[in-house]
């Protein structure tokens, strides 16, 4: 009895914190097929899904994101990996230092990040005459990038069974071999869980690349900046609808890749 | 695979692009923008320092409200089916998934004048502006980063040792008292790397309070963005004073984590 009421208010709990969490995403939706342009409603109307297809800016800013995206956290895990599997054959000292300077980028603040690669890419450009744009982001975004991978990559190796290693050597493949067959498949769970983390972090970041876009680069997140700076579109509401549905579809295949994998376990 | 020579991209790259930038913040924080020395920078600096402790403020009020949300929602996470805790943890994330200026302009429709919730609770018979003052802010910021709580603080407890729960209670502790000497003891780490994650961000972000805040809610974020594009210095300074401030907070965090690790 005491355990069934404890269960039905842990329930309400979680009920309440998800409304929490989900209420304006809702609301959002909601007015996202309002004919109207305030919150008033005034009707069903796809009229803001079709304005947010034809604004070119925006469109371009999307493609920017997810390029950057796709291209920093591919960048970053190859990194990354190396420079785990590296830091991990040092010992001591030097290990410590390694380490504590790639956790700087987590623990800095993205603004003072943000700030501080501003100056050095105005200082450079000063010198090798270039200036922000899409080279820039893409470095920044490598920047907060790799300590991320390095941090998923580190405790599977510190786990990994060195023997392995070695007895694919006396079985008779040579270092490359052992490396990409072995070690590499070893590492897999923590390379792709790294790769994945700083994709998402590209994606949403907005701070970084506020400050080292320059004046013609545009991603999604700075793109909305600017929307919301001239006015309140309604289109926005229709953007957010489509990048929830998106989101919401991209879980549900992971989830379902993830059971079948389990089933295909325990069927073995 | 015993190679340190996999490093070297890496060490060259944490160089140029954290070490250089660090010591470029440090340069102009103690310069005029001509090349001398000077302390300018930080006396202009000063002039913030109000709204640097607000900020302060607003993160800790902020980071105290995510944990007293979270650590309940862990614990009730811990102790549900698999299956379920692993729906829950999904939808717990999916909206961090959503971009972080949407996320807030969502809470700017919800909480606007003639908005969903003003609507609502007029129709209640109550009336009052929900929208730019201090207590938005902070809902802001709890909407953002109360995930960032619950995950490691759950991560810490799922793997509590289940045996040792089971001990208690055979050795008589009731449910409080397993949760006061077994699991909260052992969840610190998670509640640590819990605090660290919620009060750098929202310590140090912009556009919550510019969005959702007054006038006078401004964050120190938001002046090292204003300031940094016509004063260089003064921004800098202000960054580098925040950096140090974090810093401290954090060895600060760990010092408390293993005293209590070794209690």
């Amino acid at each position: 009895m005491m355990k069934q009421k404890n269960g039905a208010l842990s329930k309400l709990y979680i009920a309440l914190i998800l409304f929490f969490l989900y209420a304006p995403i809702i609301v959002m939706i909601v007015l996202s097929f309002n004919k109207g342009n305030t919150i008033v409603w005034k009707g069903f109307s796809l009229k803001w899904y079709g304005e947010l297809f034809q604004d070119r800016n925006l469109m371009g800013a999307l493609a920017n994101t997810l390029s950057i995206a796709v291209l920093a956290s591919f960048f970053a895990t190859i990194l990354g990996t190396s420079a785990a599997i590296g830091i991990n054959n040092f010992k001591g000292k030097t290990r410590s230092i390694i380490q504590n300077v790639s956790n700087i980028p987590i623990i800095s603040p993205d603004i003072v990040m943000g700030v501080s690669l501003m100056l050095l890419f105005t200082f450079l450009g000063m010198i090798f005459h270039f200036q922000m744009g899409y080279v820039t982001v893409l470095i920044s975004h490598i920047c907060f990038c790799v300590p991320l991978v390095v941090l998923n990559v580190m405790p599977r190796l510190r786990h990994m069974d060195r023997s392995i290693y070695d007895a694919a050597r006396d079985l008779g493949c040579n270092e490359w071999q052992a490396f990409f067959k072995v070690v590499l498949h070893e590492l897999m769970p923590g390379i792709v869980s790294g790769l994945l983390i700083s994709f998402t972090y590209s994606l949403d970041d907005f701070i970084i690349t506020h400050f080292t876009q320059g004046a013609k680069f545009q991603n999604l997140s700075t793109e909305i900046y600017a929307m919301l700076r001239r006015k309140i579109p309604p289109t926005i509401n229709a953007l957010s609808t489509l990048l929830f549905v998106a989101i919401i579809v991209i879980m549900v295949i992971i989830n379902l890749r993830d059971r079948h994998e389990e089933k295909m376990k325990n069927e073995k | 695979m015993k190679s340190r020579k996999l490093t070297i991209p890496y060490i060259f790259w944490m160089l140029v692009f954290t070490m250089i930038p660090i010591v470029i913040i440090g340069f102009s924080a103690f310069n005029d923008g001509k090349g001398n020395f000077t302390l300018e920078p930080f006396q202009k600096a000063f002039f913030y320092s109000g709204v640097f402790l607000k900020s302060l403020l607003i993160a800790l009020i902020s980071t105290a409200i995510c944990l007293v949300l979270a650590y309940p929602l862990a614990y009730i996470l811990t102790r549900m089916k698999q299956s379920s805790q692993k729906t829950v943890t999904m939808l717990l994330m999916i909206p961090m998934w959503m971009n972080f200026l949407l996320r807030i302009y969502a809470w700017v429709i919800l909480l606007q004048k003639n908005g969903p919730l003003d609507l609502a609770l007029s129709l209640l018979g109550i009336h009052g502006t929900y929208i730019g003052n201090t207590a938005a802010v902070v809902v802001g910021m709890v909407y953002e980063y109360l995930p960032f709580m619950v995950l490691p603080i759950y991560t810490v407890m799922s793997k509590i040792d289940p045996g040792l729960i089971e001990a208690a209670r055979d050795l008589g502790s009731n449910n409080a008292a397993v949760l006061g000497k077994v699991i909260f003891p052992l969840s610190i780490p998670g509640v640590i790397s819990g605090i660290t994650m919620v009060f750098v961000p929202s310590a140090s972000t912009f556009l919550v309070s510019q969005y959702l805040g007054g006038t006078d809610d401004i964050m120190i974020g938001d002046v090292i963005d204003n300031i940094f594009w016509t004063d260089q210095n003064t921004g800098a300074a202000i960054s580098l004073l925040m950096m140090v401030l974090i810093f401290v907070f954090l060895v600060l965090m760990n010092l408390f984590g293993d005293e209590e690790a070794i209690a």
